[in-house]
């Protein structure tokens, strides 16, 4: 017990040096690859998120969430592809059984090709392990992997750069139009230790190319661990690109995830963003509307129960005029979570025409739960139309006793209000499937929280 | 059917209603008139388990067991209803899809198995017809952007899907044009059968020339404070309210 207690206090001092004795294990099992292009960048990736150490509240971006929780643990690194007898039966139970997909699995962050099921694939349209794109050296992976996202001044990112090695490359050629979508699921399990994985994907779309996404992030373990993940997404000139996020971790599941997408002239990006599991969940999604006429939804719904902390920062850069941004976020917060809800909307000097509109609503569940929620404009241009609100509220008493009047329980009346707060969210997403998913999800977790 | 008995009930230490003692039968209708602010509402509100109300004294008996210890569903499962004066607007969720829950939780009580979407739609559909409700309303988040009128229907239109043993209708013909009051009144009237009962609550003695009361009594500062035949709302409609608040003061005084 002392043992225990000592090791963690000595911990928070080296929550740092953790890492980077991993790396050095990293190192070796590259088994001499690590000559590479891509592994100089690992290295200055590295030396960025030692010199940057892990932010503080004092920190303007991290006000509101205290990860220190989370530096105090030693997470193994899941440096190896091992499947440890998981198979593709286990995966279905996280799969949408009316919904045909490309399916592609990634276990602890390693690309699974024996558990990805991509036949049928149009020829030109690739899905691969990041692995194998990193060692074929290609010119698509030295044009756009790290252009857009920037670990400068990003702990996380940072981190995730410094470990990258595996994870997921989609590229949509020009004109293709993907009918079926690909669904990714990001499985951790481990039953040895608490351990972190470093996900990464590279979303490429062509030129007026269509594709849906849809990203799961589940578990098959008791253990702590961390999911540290980075997309980048780039949008070429008038794709439309849907990218759906359900994020299922566990209770006791560190979260941190950075989304940047860049979007190219008329361009059409939707995000839906879906928060529901983790005891400490950070997400970032960044969008750069780089070209005119280029827009952006960003959808987002968390639900925090026992005492999840859910942070959803979002920023969206006007850069060229003419381009319409949409961001509705709603939460809903019971037991002792909390929420942190920051949306930044910058418009650049040149960005006229601009129409943003951001609205955060909070619906508050118990008297311990608690919302920070604080848009953030930066606008230099002069001719935009910017708009912003945020409301903070709880169940209408009078709701409750019109539905009970009618013979519904209270439980199934309160289940209902929540679920018509949520479905304006829940309406904007085109796969049926997962739409009625959510439905499930809402309901067993507030019924857990319950018990 | 129904029994109160000294009825006592007000908010955060305001006394609304001060003793009311009003019994109904099965097969009769009760009207409840009553100034602004005498507790007409608030009996109502009572009677079908609203919560902000606090029940300081006195007792209701619904067939013949105590009614205010029961939840709302619980009441509304055991066949009390509430037709609300101000019908609550929900965005987000659709009329059938609360109704149906509602309704299904009802049978579910009565021992009757439970309907599917298809046999509620028909049912739905069926009763809509009785206040003249266009069907599209179904479909629409409850009460979410009707008008007054079309509210005021809903109630009715839920009331006929749920048949109730005895529906206290809170001022259902406030703010209805004539056309639309006729065709409530109508639909109340095709509910009106000898093994349920009705109380109407309302401020107007109008509504009564179509849905004709066996009782009317009068509700003034929390009590009744008369009782009569349905030849009594005429008399207040011509004389007005203040006499049987003069009557019910001169016989206090004289008691």
């Amino acid at each position: 017990m002392i043992e225990t207690v000592e090791r963690k206090s000595k911990s928070i001092s080296t929550g740092i040096d953790w890492y980077l004795s991993s790396f050095r294990l990293f190192e070796e099992s590259l088994n001499g690859k690590a000559a590479s292009q891509i592994h100089s960048i690992r290295k200055d990736a590295l030396a960025r998120f030692a010199a940057l150490g892990f932010p503080t509240t004092k920190n303007e971006e991290w006000k509101y969430t205290d990860i220190s929780p989370l530096t105090k643990y030693h997470f193994k690194p899941m440096l190896k592809y091992s499947l440890e007898g998981l198979t593709a039966r286990d995966v279905e139970q996280f799969t949408f059984h009316n919904l045909p997909s490309f399916r592609v699995v990634c276990v602890n962050g390693h690309f699974s090709e024996q558990l990805s099921t991509l036949s049928g694939l149009p020829h030109d349209v690739r899905i691969e392990s990041l692995t194998d794109m990193l060692q074929s050296d290609s010119d698509i992976i030295r044009e756009y992997l790290g252009k857009f996202v920037s670990y400068e001044n990003d702990t996380f990112i940072a981190l995730n750069t410094a470990f990258l090695h595996d994870g997921v490359f989609i590229s949509i050629p020009n004109n293709t139009i993907l009918k079926i979508p690909i669904h990714m699921i990001f499985i951790s399990m481990e039953s040895d230790s608490e351990f972190v994985s470093h996900p990464r994907s590279l979303i490429v779309t062509g030129k007026n190319a269509q594709v849906s996404i849809l990203e799961s992030y589940v578990n098959l373990t008791d253990r702590t661990y961390f999911t540290n993940t980075v997309s980048e997404i780039v949008l070429g000139e008038n794709a439309v690109l849907e990218h759906n996020r359900v994020q299922l971790e566990s209770t006791r599941a560190f979260h941190i995830a950075t989304i940047q997408t860049q979007q190219e002239r008329n361009s059409n990006f939707t995000a839906n963003s879906l928060i529901f599991g983790g005891s400490l969940v950070r997400n970032n999604l960044n969008s750069v509307l780089d070209g005119e006429g280029a827009e952006c939804t960003l959808n987002g719904l968390y639900l925090g129960t026992g005492s999840q902390l859910i942070d959803n920062h979002t920023t969206i850069d006007h850069a060229k005029p003419h381009c319409p941004s949409h961001e509705l976020y709603k939460g809903i917060l019971s037991g002792k979570s909390k929420g942190v809800f920051n949306g930044k909307i910058k418009v650049r000097k040149d960005a006229q025409k601009t129409d943003a509109k951001q609205t955060n609503k909070n619906l508050i569940l118990s008297d311990d739960a608690s919302i920070d929620t604080k848009p953030q404009l930066e606008i230099f241009a002069n001719d935009v139309k910017c708009t912003h609100g945020a409301t903070i509220g709880q169940l209408d008493e009078d709701a409750i006793f019109y539905l009970r009047s009618r013979g519904v329980s209270l439980e199934k009346a309160r289940d209902i209000l929540i679920y018509a707060f949520a479905s304006d969210v829940i309406d904007r997403i085109k796969i049926e499937a997962l739409r009625e998913q959510l439905h499930e999800i809402i309901h067993d977790r507030l019924e857990r929280e319950r018990q | 059917m129904l029994e109160i008995i000294n009825l006592h009930a007000g908010v955060q230490g305001n006394e609304i209603l001060k003793g009311i003692d009003l019994k109904v039968n099965v097969g009769e209708v009760h009207a409840i008139m009553g100034p602004n602010g005498s507790g007409k509402s608030t009996l109502a509100q009572v009677l079908a388990g609203r919560e902000s109300f606090a029940i300081t004294e006195g007792r209701v008996l619904y067939e013949g067991r105590d009614l205010l210890a029961r939840a709302p569903e619980d009441r509304a499962r055991q066949g009390l209803f509430m037709a609300f004066q101000y019908p609550v607007e929900i965005p987000g969720v659709t009329n059938t899809y609360f109704l149906k829950s509602g309704l299904n939780a009802i049978r579910k009580h009565r021992g009757l198995e439970e309907l599917d979407a298809i046999e509620f739609l028909q049912l739905a559909k069926e009763r809509a017809k009785l206040v003249d409700m266009d069907e599209s309303l179904l479909n629409r988040p409850i009460n979410h952007g009707f008008s007054g009128g079309e509210k005021k229907r809903n109630e009715i239109f839920q009331m006929a899907v749920l048949e109730p043993k005895l529906a206290i209708l809170d001022e259902t013909d406030s703010g209805l044009d004539i056309d639309a009051l006729r065709i409530v009144a109508n639909g109340i009237n095709k509910l009106r059968r000898k093994d349920n009962a009705i109380i109407l609550v309302t401020h107007y003695q109008r509504i009564l020339n179509y849905v004709v009361p066996d009782f009317v009594h009068v509700l003034i500062d929390g009590q009744i404070v008369h009782s009569g035949g349905k030849e009594l709302a005429l008399e207040l409609e011509e004389r007005g309210y203040d006499w049987v608040r003069d009557d019910a003061e001169k016989a206090i005084v004289s008691s």
